[in-house]
């Protein structure tokens, strides 16, 4: 009787995580299905896939001219080295702007730190907004329109990964930067000889962050720019779908498409654990 | 010494207060002036006269008010929807052991994709041409279903897809933060329920989920913010002329007032940038305030 009924339960709680493996599965399916889609139409041949009525799953013959298309008929190359250039120079004087401040409310004693910091603390609650309508005006004012200083300014400094970065530095114990002061280090050799390595993971993970977040970027690049030279990846992609490729040549809009993934999904597949604790640690989207 | 002290520390401070101050603080009051100045032109820099014009002009104005409502839509829809799926979805990965951290790594991939180009990618499954159905129709069509054209088609079907194609994109971060906030449950109250005999229900509600409830909370205020804020996959489904689609959101709506062919408005931007602000500010607030009354801390 005891016995039957374990088995029972054993079967039951079987059953449950068949279930449970069947329901992840199914939405593991709708998360790769559209990359699947992309990747498989992008070697697909145009005139082959224009005459298929009904979508097929796969395709015998696969082809890279898509791919060739994507790169000679629309700029894709000046986009995609665009972006790689914003992405480079944002996150690089991002970093130079907010290591020291963070080191400044971390370590530096000075009369009006807390307040600094909290007024600081505020700005993380406006949003971008509300304050991207005089930001474009300025930059058209300052002429700065298609350009990339036009581009990089308004989007080099963060309250948060300061504030991220402020809390990392004050966990390295006191005793050392007392030491290194003793032996007459200057606090400019301390931050970067001593804070920075201790602290690199969290350095590394806001910078990938960075890298993901002007890597996606569109709306800033969309106002700034109206010169196709100054294009970034999304705006182009943009480009692409209104008025690139003849609009039905979905083949080669998809490789265009795949070449915009592909960095950042690298970059996913090498830094996974990284990204994913720097992310639940604060960051946000949607 | 500590005179020193101080002006260096201003000094390391220096490019972020200039930053923060030329492109938020300013732009902050500026945002302010800009909505109570009425007929503003860009090109002369003048305007007639003071007041709440603008503010009229755009709760007036027939696309800020198909902006609004497909704004509230997306958000009633989406908000509790995501973050039931995330939460069934971290459950189930907390409950297996094998293939974890790979179901774990394939949710968080939309998380890092350009959402414009995979925006892409969803229209043409979903899109209707001369040529082809496009595949959802082609399942619809199995199921012994109409097609229909869900991007330039009836409103609804426009409206499902942007509610699917913001939830796939919002999902990985829900996943992530409430597959740690499970995690981080004391093992020890799961062992003392089960001693007393407490039923698998009476785990979930009594435990699992006051215990993460404070996280389910930070995701429904961050979920309202960022739902309220939708633009770029409205964008990456249907095209830049939102309005002709009849898909705008309030912020689409800002950048429209703003800048091509309908834009050289910053007045009219700033006014409705400033109600959306207020609806943001507002609905976060109702949220603390229920929070503060349910939510197990």
């Amino acid at each position: 009787m005891e016995n039957t009924q374990n088995n029972k339960k054993r079967k039951n709680i079987h059953i449950g995580a068949v279930i449970i493996y069947v329901l992840l599965s199914i939405w593991a399916l709708v998360v790769l299905f559209p990359f699947y889609w992309m990747l498989l139409t992008s070697v697909k041949d145009y005139g082959a896939y224009s005459s298929e009525y009904i979508p097929q799953f796969f395709t015998a013959e696969p082809t890279l001219e898509n791919y060739a298309e994507a790169f000679t008929a629309v700029p894709l190359a000046r986009y995609f080295f665009n972006t790689l250039l914003f992405t480079v120079l944002t996150t690089g004087i991002m970093m130079i702007v907010i290591i020291p401040a963070a080191f400044a409310f971390s370590r530096l004693q000075f009369r009006g730190r807390n307040l600094v910091f909290t007024l600081f603390l505020s700005l993380m609650m406006i949003p971008n907004e509300l304050v991207i309508i005089t930001n474009f005006q300025t930059i058209t004012d300052m002429g700065l329109r298609n350009t990339f200083t036009g581009l990089i300014l308004p989007s080099v400094t963060s309250v948060f990964y300061i504030y991220l970065l402020k809390e990392n530095f004050e966990q390295i114990p006191d005793e050392l930067y007392k030491a290194a002061k003793v032996d007459g280090t200057s606090d400019f050799k301390y931050l970067v000889k001593v804070m920075i390595p201790i602290c690199k993971p969290t350095v590394i993970t806001i910078m990938i962050l960075k890298v993901i977040e002007c890597w996606n970027s569109y709306v800033w690049p969309r106002l700034i720019t109206d010169d196709k030279a100054y294009f970034l990846v999304s705006n182009g992609i943009e480009e692409i779908r209104e008025n690139g490729f003849g609009r039905e040549n979905i083949p080669a809009m998809m490789a265009a498409v795949v070449v915009i993934s592909l960095p950042l999904i690298v970059i996913f597949i090498i830094f996974r654990k990284k990204i994913m604790e720097g992310v639940s640690s604060g960051g946000t989207k949607g | 010494m500590n005179k020193k002290n101080n002006l260096k520390s201003w000094l390391y401070l220096l490019p972020a207060i200039l930053f923060l101050g030329a492109f938020m603080v300013y732009p902050l009051i500026d945002v302010v002036i800009y909505s109570v100045e009425e007929g503003y032109n860009s090109a002369s820099q003048s305007y007639y006269d003071v007041g709440l014009y603008n503010f009229s002009y755009v709760l007036h104005d027939p696309y800020f008010l198909q902006a609004l409502k497909n704004t509230f839509i997306l958000v009633i829809i989406t908000v509790p929807l995501s973050t039931t799926i995330a939460l069934l979805i971290s459950l189930g990965l907390t409950s297996i052991k094998k293939l974890k951290h790979l179901f774990q790594t394939v949710y968080f991939l939309p998380y890092v994709t350009n959402t414009l180009a995979v925006g892409l990618v969803f229209m043409i499954l979903f899109k209707k041409t001369a040529y082809t159905d496009g595949l959802v129709n082609v399942l619809i069509n199995t199921f012994g279903g109409e097609s229909v054209d869900f991007i330039d088609g009836p409103y609804w079907a426009k409206m499902f897809v942007l509610c699917f194609y913001t939830i796939w994109i919002v999902l990985p971060f829900k996943i992530l933060i409430l597959t740690s906030a499970l995690a981080s449950v004391n093992e020890t109250l799961y062992k003392a329920a089960r001693i007393d005999g407490t039923s698998k229900a009476g785990i979930f509600f009594r435990i699992t989920l006051p215990m993460i409830s404070p996280m389910i909370f930070y995701l429904v205020i961050t979920g309202f913010i960022g739902a309220f804020k939708a633009y770029s996959d409205s964008v990456a489904l249907f095209g830049t002329d939102l309005n002709a689609a009849g898909m705008n959101t309030i912020v689409g709506y800002v950048y429209d007032m703003l800048y091509g062919d309908s834009g050289g408005y910053p007045s009219y931007a700033s006014a409705a940038a400033l109600i959306l602000f207020v609806i943001v500010l507002t609905i976060t607030v109702i949220n603390l305030m229920i929070s503060r009354k349910n939510v197990h801390y």
